[in-house]
């Protein structure tokens, strides 16, 4: 290997384990992230030219102080006024102190000012992402299906809000712990999902974001042990990941949940996510990604036992509903009804859904109306109710199983 | 950092309140500030008369426009504000929570822009 490839895969190697670490120690003090970002940048490419001639014995330190130089530099360059002068000062005497061995871990803290509540809500699975994994906005962009341009300029103003407003870098305290964090894993659960809901994995970019938010959930919990809800959510997108191949056939086609071969779920994660479940459930804290959680494992029991655990699904999802009020829970749980008490019972609760406007452009609900329907051998309102799944659905393979399901109605 | 809490609320509202009510608004109004004043992070806040009372200015081409009312005609209206020295925004935000204003209208919390 010659020395520039061995420097090059260093500095990758270091990008990818300590990238939002780097970022962090840097911005921590400033809160200005941006002028980390292009500080760490500066130093990575100084790395690429330096590092063929001898990598460092600690990579780390080596990006700090350096990045920490060319932020100087750069502060020099804008140099106006006093307060500038007094900036500069600062990140004089941090360098003149003794060089960083061991660089204190502060992405949590870095993950919750990201977070915060002051930071809307849109921005904050983008801004974690960026600051936390290094993404540039073009590829954050693409995964949310956002311009460029537009993403680039939500991501700046997110940060210039962090610095000018005096959002802090700190893990909240007990007290407001809770919600807090939520938000932390709700953006992070929001970069798992755009990357899972290109199932057919056609692009590789969004598939790397489901990637990239397990290794954010294994962070927190790993930096969080003690919180079970942390843990939820990473044995919930383990479950999830869990089936990602089986979501589709040798064709490219469609293949829902209760049809899917278990032979292609992968079951080294799901064993993984049943243990961090396990761990969190003795904590005797439920949460809703628990929950969530919980409902994946009563589904995958099917490998072992040849059948869903719908009576379990039934009575997590009353749970989650009681929780989240939220109508996706209802649907969900109509469909849970529908298998431990009937299609009747299940349309029924569909039913008392009818009223919410939200449901009117919502596939899954029309989706799970149609299904209900279709088996109390309504073929004409089930024909209606695929018809209007159908138009609201933007996934092609989805659409032509929908297609599928109605043609085969009996007419 | 320094941070101006403006208290939003309903002029309408606060006018067709009973003298009981308004009573019970300036006490919790008067130990607002004396917390404030306790933990030592005000720097300044005052109550203001309602837009009716409102003029703008503004100079256009050289020639001085002067209107009667307020800036801009919203569906609440700036009553009063306080300034803040506190470490960060968490801190602000937190005691804007307490303001009495923050239950009945809406407490916007800017940031001050340093002068150099």
């Amino acid at each position: 290997m010659s020395t520039e490839v061995a420097a090059r895969a260093t500095a990758e190697d270091v990008a990818r384990r300590s990238y939002g670490k780097l970022v962090a120690y840097l911005s921590a003090r400033t809160r200005d992230v941006a002028a980390a970002e292009d500080a760490l940048s500066d130093a990575f490419a100084a790395a690429l030219a330096d590092w063929p001639n001898g990598i460092p014995d600690n990579p780390e330190a080596w990006l700090i102080t350096v990045a920490r130089r060319k932020a100087i530099d750069a502060a020099r360059r804008r140099q106006s006024g006093e307060d500038n002068a007094a900036q500069v000062r600062l990140m004089a005497e941090e360098l003149e102190a003794a060089a960083v061995s061991d660089i204190p871990d502060q992405r949590l803290a870095l993950m919750f000012a990201c977070a915060h509540p002051a930071i809307d809500a849109g921005i904050r699975a983008p801004l974690i992402l960026q600051t936390i994994l290094g993404f540039d906005a073009a590829t954050i962009a693409s995964a949310f299906l956002v311009a460029p341009a537009t993403m680039g300029q939500r991501l700046a103003r997110a940060k210039n809000k962090i610095r000018e407003a005096g959002v802090p870098f700190r893990v909240p305290e007990r007290g407001e712990l809770r919600e807090r964090l939520d938000a932390v894993l709700a953006a992070i659960y929001a970069a798992f999902a755009e990357g899972w809901s290109d199932p057919a994995g056609t692009e590789a970019r969004r598939r790397n974001l489901a990637e990239e938010g397990i290794w954010l959930g294994r962070l927190v919990a790993s930096l969080m042990p003690d919180e079970p809800e942390a843990l939820g959510l990473l044995a919930l997108m383990l479950f999830a990941e869990s089936r990602r191949g089986a979501r589709r056939n040798t064709d490219g086609d469609y293949v829902p949940l209760a049809e899917q071969d278990t032979a292609a779920w992968d079951a080294a994660l799901i064993e993984e996510a049943e243990a961090v479940l396990l761990r969190a459930s003795r904590m005797g804290e439920i949460g809703r990604y628990q929950l969530e959680a919980a409902v994946q494992s009563a589904h995958v029991v099917r490998r072992l036992t040849g059948a869903a655990d719908w009576t379990a699904i039934d009575k997590i999802y009353d749970a989650l509903l009681a929780l989240t009020g939220s109508p996706v829970v209802a649907i969900n749980r109509a469909a849970a009804v529908a298998e431990t008490q009937g299609p009747a019972a299940g349309l029924a609760a569909l039913d008392a859904l009818a009223g919410d406007a939200r449901l009117a452009d919502y596939q899954p609900y029309w989706a799970a109306r149609a299904g209900l329907l279709a088996r109390m051998d309504d073929a004409a309102a089930a024909a209606t109710a695929y018809d209007r799944a159908i138009g609201l659905e933007s996934d092609p393979a989805v659409r032509r199983f929908l297609q599928a399901r109605r043609a085969s109605l009996a007419h | 950092m320094q941070y101006l809490l403006m208290i939003y609320g309903n002029e309408a509202g606060m006018a067709a309140a009973s003298k009981e009510q308004v009573g019970q608004m300036s006490a919790a109004y008067a130990a607002y500030s004396e917390a404030m004043q306790k933990a030592g992070v005000i720097r300044g806040g005052e109550r203001l008369r309602p837009t009716s009372e409102a003029t703008t200015v503004r100079v256009s081409g050289g020639k001085t426009q002067v209107l009667d009312g307020p800036y801009a005609d919203t569906k609440e209206q700036l009553g009063g504000f306080y300034m803040i020295d506190v470490p960060d925004l968490d801190a602000a935000l937190s005691w804007a929570a307490k303001c009495p204003g923050a239950s009945t209208g809406t407490m916007e919390v800017r940031p001050i822009w340093p002068m150099q």
